[in-house]
């Protein structure tokens, strides 16, 4: 062993981040006190980001598998959906909430990295990217830092690669003002049969590391993304890891073509845990093991120490065991991307990790104890029923007169919440590819087209914190509910799921009601929608300790969604197409404005329930939307959500560029029915000669429906109540967010 | 007549070029490879393309590396044998860089990358890639680009505009110029003296289908599929 070592004992292993127990179970499976290095591949392999040992066992009941899953959650790098004729889609949502707190550019570029990296290792070609963004304040100007610096470390990536970034979601919540959210999404597309396996099979084959050198970046980054904020976290900066795009761009090419040989037998992406978790991964699937010598691999800098070279998360990095006999092809491949790929070792059949430096043994670990679904350790925290969910009242949407009414409108529609995100989006590239089609016409997803086929897919992201916050199952519920909803209002049909679980500390007994409580109202949702989950991620730690304050981030379970329209033409825009057309909504009428963001926002009330919500109302919803769209029967559909009617509305307003003239049903009060955010509601618009057959198909669904107005012209006008120009209702809307993030 | 795309490492629109040329336009169409030092089998009839991305990921300065690659050098001299050749934004910069187009792309003036629909007023007809348009014509195309300000000096401009050199400005969807990212006067793309090489900021080949609700492009790829000046 190398004489700088240093000896182990419980105490650095709780440096490392690791409990009395665990130190004890570590001891217990290696037959003897592990040296540092071993302790420390530990350490990372048992962290919450690689073991998910808080959360493991709820996970274990979300529906994981059914429809059209090919490739069960957890199996591979990421979930696989079958799209018929011959092809799957392939996607995953992760977090990089604490590097992109720390250092926002880097934190937010290397996310978008490693989550591409997650699809194309599997053989898919990344065609979309999404992302679901969570800041404090954007008054603030450490905020504003922050919300600048993520959004160009996503743009820069991400249109450097060439994947464009169709669609994704933007809040603003003091919760999040010392622990910002940055998820993000990839999806791509692959033939069926030309996957490739995160495995380590065959005794004897060869394993190369290709891509960027390891360098002292991003070591530690997975025990650091396991633990709190602090205000000392500025110190933890090696632990953010430095983005290349260009290489990525060359290891996509390179991965791609290298699976067409069919010389590759197996390969995993290098993210949290680098080396020491690919090699333990891939082995721990095929019951093998590993040799590797550490001197072969190419280091950024010299003398790094063995533990430094195994944790190190230095990006653009992958493993590949290739077939022996067949590194020549493979190489040449390396070569003409100009990518540098070492053999470092091969696979053994002794079902142990073992590390060469300098000649001697310096680490000898067994696989399947360290990694999730094999040793790994799996915990059931106690959780308690938050003491905040009792002060949450529902109130009354106050009396108000017309002048007031139009004045609530227009601070709703220039809520940071609400208003356009123009600015965030239009510093990402969102028409390389040529698949995505809603640049000049928006849908409630985004629908972006397979080339040479009849179909496409639609992708969203969605989740209501502040709902989730309310009531963390019905939140979550309905966090599913909107995202299968905006599929469906696009012409599509959902297919599956993938989310990222944003709480705080999973030991805090109130964090951990919110997180079981939301896995419960997920796996409801996602059982009635046969849409099963097919991975993600989990992120817990997600608050900041002020002084002896700890204050969690609004419960956030982003859930990324899939779906399948079937047919070119039954993609559906949420415009206002045509003067004359009918606009009608399509749902329970609401009764109250618990949620709402006028209640939080307006009203100032921050703990108001959460909205009213059904979840077979919802389904039955679905099932006409698409019933009405596949009949070619309408114009556009756009669902009811943040900021109610009146938003949905003016967006569909907004985006034809046509003015609209509705009436309110009789005795409802006007600001409760334009601002409530009741769900499963729709707004359709329909042409004149459609609407009988649309009718008789909401009689027959039993769907309550009422007809609100016409579109035309270039006014808005409610019950009689001119709310004036669209042209001015959209320079609200489209400026209202980069003046706040433009000042000085 | 056939088309030859040429692939730099970090090139990103190349399949989205050779999908229009090949699928929707019918062309024979194939990949060049950055490494080779020449390309055979093409007349001055063919066209050369140079797609947008971010060659060699354009650390330093858009292009700058590019025109050093070795298949530069064959399209330099099949462009000065009066091929065709056409640079779409990273391609519009390596033309720049590598002299076979004037003036150079800069960082655009707010220093932000933008991706959006942007309208362009169609300067001159007389030319094999806007003869499709009327002069005058507004038309859209999205733009995505962080260096995409396009400058040259005075004397410059005056030699742009007396040969008719000028393709695109930037406009608004009435007609009036608009600075999108800073251009010395609203240029979005030019040609060069003898009209045989083309380079543009705005993507064409992001605006030739109905699917996605813009075929504002495509006029350009079909005049120069027919390689002939259309009569307006």
């Amino acid at each position: 062993m190398q004489e700088t070592e240093q000896a182990v004992d419980f105490e650095v292993a709780a440096k490392l981040g690791l409990t009395r127990d665990e130190f004890d179970k570590i001891c217990s499976i290696m037959g003897r006190t592990p040296n540092f290095t071993e302790v420390s591949i530990f350490s990372v392999m048992w962290s919450e980001h690689c073991s998910y040992k808080n959360s493991i066992k709820y996970l274990k009941t979300l529906p994981r598998d059914g429809g059209r899953l090919l490739v069960a959650a957890g199996e591979e790098n990421a979930g696989l959906m079958d799209i018929g004729d011959g092809e799957a889609c392939a996607f995953k949502i992760e977090s990089h909430n604490h590097p992109s707190a720390l250092e926002p550019y880097q934190g937010a570029a290397t996310g978008v990295g490693g989550i591409h990296r997650d699809i194309f290792t599997m053989g898919a070609r990344p065609i979309a990217a999404l992302n679901s963004l969570r800041f404090g304040d954007p008054n603030h100007p450490h905020m504003r830092h922050l919300i600048k610096g993520v959004v160009s470390g996503i743009g820069d990536y991400g249109n450097c690669l060439g994947v464009p970034t169709v669609g994704g979601e933007v809040y603003f919540d003091p919760s999040y003002q010392q622990n910002i959210l940055v998820n993000a999404m990839s999806v791509g597309v692959v033939k069926i049969g030309e996957t490739i396996s995160a495995c380590a099979d065959g005794p004897g084959n060869p394993v190369f590391i290709v891509g960027s050198a390891t360098g002292r970046d991003g070591i530690h980054g997975a025990t650091f993304a396991s633990a709190d904020l602090t205000e000392d976290s500025a110190e933890d900066l090696p632990a953010v890891q430095v983005g290349d795009p260009f290489q990525e761009k060359l290891l996509l090419e390179a991965s791609l073509e290298i699976i067409k040989t069919g010389a590759v037998v197996g390969m995993q992406d290098m993210g949290a845990a680098g080396i020491t978790c690919s090699t333990s991964e891939m082995s721990a699937k095929s019951g093998t093991g590993m040799t590797i010598n550490l001197d072969l691999v190419p280091t950024r800098q010299i003398n790094m120490h063995a533990w430094e070279i195994l944790l190190s998360e230095s990006q653009e990095r992958m493993l590949v065991v290739v077939k022996k006999g067949r590194e020549k092809e493979i190489q040449a491949i390396f070569d003409k991307w100009d990518l540098e790929c070492s053999e470092i070792g091969e696979v053994t059949d002794t079902g142990r990790i073992e590390f060469y430096q300098h000649g001697e043994l310096v680490a000898d670990v067994p696989a399947n104890p360290l990694v999730l679904g094999g040793g790994a350790p799996v915990y059931d925290r106690e959780f308690v029923r938050p003491k905040y969910m009792d002060d949450i009242k529902s109130i009354n949407a106050p009396a108000v007169d017309d002048e007031a009414l139009i004045s609530i409108a227009k601070k709703i529609i220039t809520s940071p919440n609400i208003a356009s995100k123009k600015w965030v989006y239009e510093q990402y590239d969102h028409t390389v590819r040529t698949g995505n089609t809603n640049t000049i016409d928006p849908s409630d997803a985004t629908i972006v087209r397979l080339k040479d086929s009849e179909k496409s897919l639609a992708v969203t992201v969605d989740c209501n914190s502040a709902y989730v916050h309310a009531d963390p199952y019905k939140g979550t519920l309905i966090a599913v509910s909107e995202a299968a909803r905006n599929i469906r209002c696009s012409g599509g049909f959902p297919l599956g799921v993938t989310n990222c679980l944003n709480f705080g500390n999973p030991y805090n007994p109130e964090v951990y009601y919110q997180f079981v409580n939301a896995i419960k109202g997920m796996g409801e949702a996602c059982r009635k929608y046969n849409t099963p989950v097919t991975g993600g991620n989990v992120s817990f730690y997600n608050q900041s300790v002020i002084k002896d304050r700890t204050e969690p981030v609004f419960p956030t379970p982003t859930i990324g969604m899939v779906g399948l329209v079937e047919k070119k033409e039954h993609g559906t825009t949420l415009s206002f197409k045509s003067d004359g057309d009918h606009i009608l909504l399509i749902g329970p009428s609401p009764t109250n404005i618990d949620g709402s963001l006028y209640v939080r926002e307006i009203l100032g009330h921050r703990l108001t329930p959460c909205p009213e919500f059904d979840l077979e109302v919802e389904y039955s919803l679905h099932e006409t939307i698409t019933t009405l769209i596949t009949k070619a029967l309408i114009a556009g559909a756009h669902d009811i959500s943040e900021g109610g009617l009146f938003v949905s509305l003016m967006e569909s307003a907004m985006a034809g560029n046509k003015g609209f003239d509705v009436s309110l049903p009789a005795h409802v009060s006007k600001n409760m029915y334009l601002f409530s955010e009741s769900q499963s509601r729709l707004v359709i618009s329909v042409r004149n000669e459609k609407l009988t057959a649309v009718e008789a198909i909401l009689a027959e669904q039993a769907l309550p429906f009422v007809r609100l107005g016409f579109v035309g012209g270039s006014s808005s006008c409610i019950d009689g109540i001119d709310f004036g120009a669209i042209s001015n209702w959209a320079a609200r809307y489209q400026n209202a967010l980069s003046a706040i993030l433009e000042q000085e | 007549m056939k088309f030859g795309v040429v692939v730099f490492p970090g090139s990103n629109c190349d399949d989205d070029m050779i999908h229009v040329l090949g699928s929707v336009l019918g062309a024979e169409v194939e990949k060049l490879w950055h490494k080779d030092t020449q390309f055979e089998g093409y007349t001055p009839e063919d066209c050369i393309v140079l797609p947008g991305g971010f060659s060699y990921g354009d650390y330093l300065r858009a292009g700058a590396i590019a025109r050093y690659s070795p298949i530069m050098q064959a399209v330099i001299s099949f462009a000065n044998q009066g091929g065709k050749v056409i640079g779409i934004c990273n391609g519009f910069q390596i033309l720049c860089e590598s002299g076979l187009l004037p003036g150079a792309l800069v960082r655009n003036e707010h220093h932000k990358f933008i991706s959006k629909n942007v309208c362009l007023r169609v300067e001159t007809t007389d030319s094999l890639v806007t003869s499709g348009y009327q002069k005058g014509q507004i038309i859209k195309m999205p733009i995505a680009h962080a260096e995409g300000r396009y400058v040259t000096n005075e004397g410059g401009l005056a030699v742009l505009q007396k040969n008719d050199q000028v393709l695109f400005r930037y406009s608004t969807p009435e007609g009036a110029l608009f600075s999108e990212n800073g251009s010395t006067d609203n240029i979005a793309g030019i040609c060069n003296k003898e009209r045989n090489v083309f380079g543009m900021m705005p993507h064409p080949e992001r605006a030739s289908e109905a699917i996605l609700g813009n075929t504002d492009g495509l006029a350009l790829f079909q005049s120069l599929y027919k390689g002939e000046l259309q009569a307006t």
